[in-house]
């Protein structure tokens, strides 16, 4: 290099070596760009830190230490609160899962909860999906409903008022979820239709479902759809909450198909119709695989929403998983303290739902997307 | 047929023929419009008839009677021998109250949460991420029933109320704290408010005006708050400096005194708060996103200062992606505050179930339900639709 400093008197020092560059690499470097970046970033951490050796200790004795596992109320009663008492799970656990279906027959409730969940995993395998599923769907649906309710191959009768817990709130999601998908499609296609009368139909239903909380449209399926029915007729709690979720979620993934509608440009539709498709061939073959795969995030969060709204008609009286809770210990006064324990519980069994479907959604947008990735 | 050789009059024809789109779709729509008015008269009907036949009394007159039950937490007066209008009502503001409340922490909890998010610390960023996950795949009422029980059961009876602060009391029986005693002088300080908003806002168009001609920036939010706190001192010192406060007492059995909000309301506020939150830190969190990184560094080559990048470059841009969601989740945390029923809070839904269960009147009472929620959010709807034309990007 030519820049050597030389004194005049043609002597040879070289300049003093620069400090090493602060490290950025290793442990050292890792810590030093995420935990220690700044003076905020230090604070944080330490803050953070601070807190969690303050907290984390005493809930790991509460929660794991000192915890009673076994059901035993004396000596959970013993704990004062010192620990948790897992014990109500063990002792409630059937109770909580399936609410008031006949003790001996609850292997019913459990099969039933078993094939839903098995054909939930089968629809979410990517080899999986053809026409088949469908079929299959009516099929777990029909084994669902003869398992729950008996009547036929020797199984006694088993009324819906005594349907509980866990396969309840599968069932008023998944039929609430595969109800209302069609309609939201139509009332989406409605919304955007040149028929005006159609269009302000669509409307009307959109905004005043979105206008509303659920739990007047429950009542409403509760108190006033009997006085709806002619003389003589009654229909089933069941099915008439079940219509009010399929209204209420038709009416939130309608506006979300509607997003995906917009976004699919008219040059796409002008296409179609050059082709001399007509107006269902063009929707069902050219706008809504593109429309629906735009939103696939969307519309997985409006599963997740109904899935975690079907805890709301525990307040018309059916013991969903939520109902089944206060239905297990409200009437036991041994078991009534630990109410905490068992609402962990089922939130629990709630979240693993929903992150489960929040987790899909993610890898269903990242594979869906990989036919339009350009490498 | 013999007559499709014939040369037709094709238009005269073929506006009345199945092939015509036009006559398709008219087609369509009263076939329509007519289901849905056969369906609305068989309801309809039916609803008549059954009212008549149960011997159930139909019509909102039942409004003046007095309602018959008390009501625990109003923000008006209210006692049993009042009509059931006025039930409503205390039902109504008890929504809005929590509804406000909530929304304001939610608010702050949600941007605070968002923002750490995209922190650089990563214990931090790990926190933030671990409590949306958590708190947004929990059904909001078990959570509300969750933390209802915890206030219950981890706070002392009244008697050994908490006692945190001077004048701060917190126990089973709610949350008791201060409020200044209303002294007359109060509406000057009110006023003093507003005089000093109103300065504060002509010295921002002052100041543009300036930053316009002369194009030498001046500070324009310091002084504005300033300006604005110095008029409320103001109408503070003209009222007589007015300092007594209501403090809230313990006595042998219970705190008497004060402002004071019951565990129910805590409940629900705090619940329907820390689940929006979750929602409004994700909403934050991708506004944030959805500013491309280039146009910060383009702000920053013209040399703006990080201060000036966010208020100038980054918030304006994010903000027109965050302001529709957010609304959106205002609304469902007023919607969702109807889950009040569960835990006993008396807001509007709760009134009407126990005015339901008294007096029989289920398709009023319902209607009356669903009349105040369509109203607020048809008009917030209404007030988003003219924001976004307003900060929509301008285009040809």
């Amino acid at each position: 290099m030519s820049a050597i400093s030389a004194d005049s008197a043609g002597g040879f020092t070289p300049v003093a070596a620069r400090p090493a560059p602060v490290v950025t690499r290793g442990a050292v470097g890792w810590l030093r760009r995420n935990l220690f970046g700044s003076v905020g970033s230090t604070l944080a951490t330490l803050t953070i830190v601070a807190a969690l050796f303050y907290y984390v200790p005493g809930f790991i004795d509460w929660a794991v230490v000192n915890a009673v596992a076994q059901p035993d109320v004396a000596a959970c009663r013993a704990l004062d609160g010192a620990g948790a008492c897992w014990g109500v799970i063990a002792e409630k656990y059937r109770l909580i899962l399936f609410g008031r279906f006949p003790f001996d027959e609850q292997w019913r409730p459990l099969a039933a909860t078993g094939l839903m969940l098995a054909m939930l995993v089968a629809s979410c395998t990517r080899p999986l999906w053809s026409r088949w599923l469908l079929i299959a769907w009516m099929v777990v649906f029909a084994a669902f409903f003869v398992l729950m309710h008996g009547g036929v191959l020797g199984l006694s009768d088993v009324e819906t008022d005594r349907w509980g817990g866990l396969p309840l709130t599968l069932l008023l999601s998944t039929i609430g979820i595969a109800a209302a998908f069609p309609l939201a499609v139509l009332v989406a296609l409605g919304r955007r239709s040149h028929l005006p009368a159609l269009r302000t139909i669509c409307i009307v239903y959109v905004e005043l479902i979105r206008g509303v909380p659920l739990i007047s449209v429950l009542f409403m399926a509760s108190f006033m759809f009997p006085l709806f029915m002619p003389q003589g007729v009654s229909i089933n709690v069941l099915v008439r909450v079940l219509v009010g979720i399929t209204l209420f979620a038709a009416a939130y993934l309608a506006e979300v198909v509607r997003g995906g509608l917009q976004a699919i440009p008219s040059g796409q539709h002008e296409a179609a119709a050059s082709l001399g498709l007509s107006y269902w061939q063009t929707q069902r073959k050219i706008v809504l695989p593109q429309a629906l795969r735009l939103v696939v995030p969307s519309i997985m969060n409006s599963f997740i929403s109904t899935f975690k709204d079907t805890s709301l008609v525990t307040i018309v009286s059916l013991y969903e998983l939520t109902g089944s809770v206060t239905l297990a210990l409200a009437g036991d006064s041994n078991w009534r303290p630990f109410f905490t324990e068992a609402y962990l519980f089922i939130a629990a069994i709630y979240w693993v739902f929903c992150f489960a479907m929040s987790r899909y959604s993610q890898w269903v947008e990242q594979h869906l997307n990989v036919g339009h990735r350009r490498a | 047929m013999a007559d499709t050789l014939a040369p037709k009059p094709a238009l005269q024809r073929r506006r009345w023929s199945w092939r015509s789109q036009a006559f398709r779709g008219v087609v369509y729509q009263v076939v329509a419009i007519s289901v849905i008015a056969l369906v609305a008269w068989f309801l309809t009907s039916n609803t008549l008839t059954n009212l008549r036949v149960r011997g159930i009394q139909s019509g909102f007159d039942f409004l003046i009677q007095p309602a018959g039950f008390g009501i625990g937490e109003t923000v008006i007066e209210f006692d049993s021998s009042n009509p059931y209008w006025k039930a409503f009502l205390v039902g109504l503001t008890n929504t809005i109250r929590v509804a406000i409340i909530g929304i304001l922490i939610a608010t702050v909890m949600g941007t605070l949460i968002g923002i750490g998010r995209l922190s650089r610390n990563f214990l931090l960023r790990g926190v933030c991420t671990a409590y949306v996950e958590l708190f947004r795949n929990i059904p909001v009422l078990l959570q509300l029933l969750m933390w209802y029980l915890l206030l219950n059961e981890l706070l002392p009876p009244v008697i050994d109320a908490l006692n945190p602060a001077p004048g701060i009391y917190l126990s089973k029986g709610g949350l008791a704290f201060p409020v200044p005693v209303w002294a007359p002088g109060f509406g000057l300080i009110v006023a003093g408010a507003l005089a000093g908003a109103a300065l504060a806002w002509l010295y921002r168009r002052w100041a543009l005006s300036q930053f316009v001609l002369t194009g030498r920036a001046r500070p324009v939010w310091w002084p504005a708050l300033a300006i604005f706190v110095v008029g409320i001192v103001g109408g503070w010192v003209a009222a007589g400096t007015p300092t007594a406060l209501d403090m809230p007492e313990k006595t042998q059995f219970n705190v008497a005194g004060g402002g004071a909000v019951t565990p129910e309301f805590l409940a629900l506020t705090m619940g329907l708060a820390i689940y929006t939150a979750a929602f409004i830190a994700e909403i934050v969190r991708s506004g944030i996103q959805a500013v491309p990184w280039g146009q910060i560094e383009a702000a920053s080559s013209l040399g703006l200062t990080r201060n000036r990048q966010l208020k100038l470059v980054l918030l304006p841009q994010a903000l027109r992606v965050i302001i529709p969601p957010l609304t959106n989740q205002y609304l469902n945390l007023t919607k969702n505050s109807s889950l009040a029923v569960a835990i006993g809070y008396p807001d509007l839904v709760s009134i009407s179930n126990t005015t339901l269960n008294q007096t029989g009147r289920a398709v009023e009472c319902i209607t009356i339900i669903m009349a105040v929620y369509l109203t607020m959010s048809l008009s917030t709807a209404a007030l988003m639709n003219w924001y976004n034309a307003r900060v929509a990007i301008k285009e040809r």
